[in-house]
């Protein structure tokens, strides 16, 4: 069965769907029941954004509340990993991964490797991304392609609720280590999402509106952006871009990007990262290397500036990519397209 | 026979007395291959703690799992970790314990509760917290055991996990292996308490300092915390004073060390030389019998380092293996 239901409500369905399934699923993170050791109710919170709120009633103690320590806790999910559970850390905004890095880049990520194939780390490590929620430089950031550059992490970044919980639960039966990252803005949309248990493979991005013009690459919120900048295009210009949903940022599905951009010839890249190594320089540059001869015009960047995320809303709005912006790239590669 | 003083049986006592004898000589003779030039990078050696990693492991199973250093060989070869592939590794081999991929600094062996020596100083405290947790889930009794020097006493990631270990109540003894210096930096000059061990009345929890270079003294205070852990009583801070024979690396020339200081510490605090003068005196085992086990383990270090020389390196291939389980 299948029925409307939010991106935070999906996030909460597989986690619950994953610790009925298997019992060596457990769920660390500071809040995520909330009230622990307080004289109030039980399950207070259920994550700061309630994102597992009601998880403790029917999991109990296998959902554990930290002391605000996420080198300890972050590691400790690692540590119990590399024993046989399947932890799954809340780490509540993705800002707060340089107080706990190490464990991460150099512990979870090279186990595998460094072991010379011996051990796995089934770790997931949830944290929310983006900006928009008006909280500033160090609540706001993406921070993705700090991730995508470290061989051995799996990086995820779904932008709507069916693909939340396919990869989510992806994610927890995955062996490797998954930062799996929520976009904050998305919490509240809704699509339709089947009841049942259901997983979604790594490294294939979703085609989520076809086209022959023009090719535009995103994940997480600005694909929504996206698609906003292709149905204006196709409205005033007669313009249909295809905009393909990367979904898992590495792996990353190059075939799909690529077939695309030899189909329309140009390209756009639509990233709410900063743009300096960003997963929108990775592609423009890999369509450069590989399907040169297929461009008809040189690959776009659509970023978040080279700045911090500024707090008064009147920047923050101009901050993230926005529609207007992408249609304007998209101008750089088709003179006939209207200024936005 | 005379009657046995000690809390180990004849067997148990020989078998640590070949644990620690075997470091010594895999240490010793790492110092010297590594000055012909023959093992790549560098390496950190535990020559003069041994009695640390045995008088602690001595009462571990593979059940049980430690979260090792930069100086980890010690505790490797007190976990049971096959020296032959330890060797290997350090060599950069095939046949190494991680396939040549790690090296001395990464050697692990999960099968037998060895989760890493480590490259990063304070690393593998957070990691045992969750060693130790999967253990409390399972209700398998395993304890978690994490080594720290007194430089990475220091670390935040080893304070946050003691009060993560006592928050949780988890079976973790943290054992701070205070050799004095933190590479070159003496413990006097890094911190403002006397003892590593006052910090675990700041978490909560008991803590013990006792001679690290005494065999008896360890395996005795670890016993009871270990003890206690395993019987859900919660973590607990052992805090060891070693001295270390050799540099912070092979190569270093410890010129921050006192004149005749190694010297002294060779000649009147080798944990080897008194644990075979108890075990003598107390009529339990002569000379001979220990230089029987010398012997063996002289023979053992020479077999391993002779077919970690002859072993295969790693094919190119392997270059790109074992990044993932799935990609």
């Amino acid at each position: 069965m299948t029925r409307k239901i939010s991106y935070k409500t999906a996030i909460n369905e597989a986690l619950d769907q994953e610790m009925t399934r298997d019992p060596s699923v457990i769920l660390l993170g500071e809040d995520i029941v909330g009230g622990a050791g307080a004289p109030g109710e039980a399950d207070a919170w259920g994550g700061v954004l309630g994102v597992t709120k009601g998880l403790y009633a029917k999991h109990g103690d296998r959902l554990l509340d930290t002391p605000l320590s996420e080198s300890a806790y972050v590691g400790a999910a690692i540590g119990a990993a590399a024993c046989g559970m399947r932890p799954v850390a809340e780490l509540m905004f993705i800002d707060f991964m340089g107080v706990c890095f190490d464990q991460i880049f150099n512990q979870a990520a090279k186990f595998r490797y460094m072991f010379g194939g011996k051990a796995k780390t089934p770790v997931v490590i949830r944290t929310m991304v983006g900006a928009g929620f008006r909280a500033a430089a160090q609540h706001s950031q993406m921070l993705t392609p700090i991730f995508t550059h470290i061989p051995g992490l799996k990086v995820i970044c779904p932008s709507n609720a069916y693909d939340a919980k396919g990869l989510l639960i992806q994610s927890i039966r995955d062996d490797d280590p998954v930062i799996f990252c929520e976009h904050k803005n998305l919490y509240g949309s809704e699509c339709a999402v089947p009841t049942e248990s259901y997983t979604i493979p790594f490294g294939e991005a979703n085609i989520v509106r076809e086209g022959k013009d023009v090719t535009i690459v995103s994940y997480g919120l600005t694909v929504h952006r996206a698609l906003d900048a292709a149905e204006s295009l196709a409205r005033k210009d007669r313009i249909e871009a295809e905009v393909i949903d990367l979904r898992t940022l590495s792996p990353i599905d190059w075939d799909t990007v690529m077939e695309s951009v030899e189909k329309t010839g140009r390209l756009v890249v639509v990233d709410e990262a900063h743009p300096r190594c960003s997963l929108a320089c990775d592609i423009a540059a890999y369509a450069a290397q590989h399907v040169f001869e297929a461009l008809k015009a040189a690959p776009q960047m659509v970023t978040a500036p080279h700045t911090p995320t500024p707090f008064s809303p009147s920047l923050e709005d101009i901050y993230i990519p926005s529609a207007d912006a992408i249609v304007a790239a998209v101008g750089k590669t088709i003179a006939r397209v209207k200024a936005a | 026979m005379s009657d046995n003083p000690f809390p180990l049986s004849l067997e148990d006592l020989m078998r640590a007395y070949r644990t620690m004898r075997t470091i010594r000589d895999f240490e010793e003779r790492l110092h010297i291959e590594f000055a012909k030039g023959d093992i790549p990078g560098f390496v950190h050696l535990y020559a003069g703690e041994e009695a640390v990693a045995t008088g602690v492991q001595m009462h571990l199973t593979d059940i049980d799992r430690i979260a090792s250093t930069h100086r980890g060989h010690g505790h490797c070869i007190a976990k049971g970790v096959d020296v032959h592939e330890m060797m290997a590794e350090i060599y950069g081999k095939a046949t190494g314990s991680c396939r040549g991929k790690g090296g001395s600094m990464h050697i692990a062996d999960l099968s037998k509760g060895m989760m890493g020596a480590n490259g990063i100083l304070g690393a593998g405290a957070p990691l045992i917290c969750g060693a130790a947790l999967a253990s409390k889930f399972r209700g398998d009794r395993g304890v978690g055991i994490t080594y720290f020097g007194d430089g990475a006493a220091n670390q935040g990631t080893v304070l946050e996990s003691m009060n993560l270990a006592a928050a949780w109540d988890l079976p973790v003894v943290f054992v701070v292996e205070n050799n004095g210096y933190a590479e070159s930096t003496s413990v006097e000059f890094a911190t403002g308490v006397d003892s590593y061990v006052d910090r675990a009345s700041g978490f909560g929890m008991p803590g013990v300092t006792v001679d690290g270079m005494d065999f008896f003294a360890v395996y005795e205070a670890a016993g009871e915390i270990i003890r206690r852990a395993r019987d859900g009583g919660g973590p607990a801070l052992l805090e060891c004073s070693v001295a270390r024979f050799y540099g912070h690396f092979e190569g270093d020339a410890q010129t921050y060390k006192a004149k005749g200081e190694n010297e002294y510490n060779r000649e009147n605090r080798d944990c080897l030389k008194s644990f075979r003068k108890r075990v003598c005196d107390a009529g339990l085992a002569t000379d001979r019998d220990f230089d029987q086990i010398d012997l063996e383990v002289a023979r053992l270090i020479d077999d391993a380092v002779a077919s970690a020389k002859a072993a295969p390196l790693p094919k190119p291939s392997e270059l790109l293996t074992d990044v993932y389980v799935s990609y």
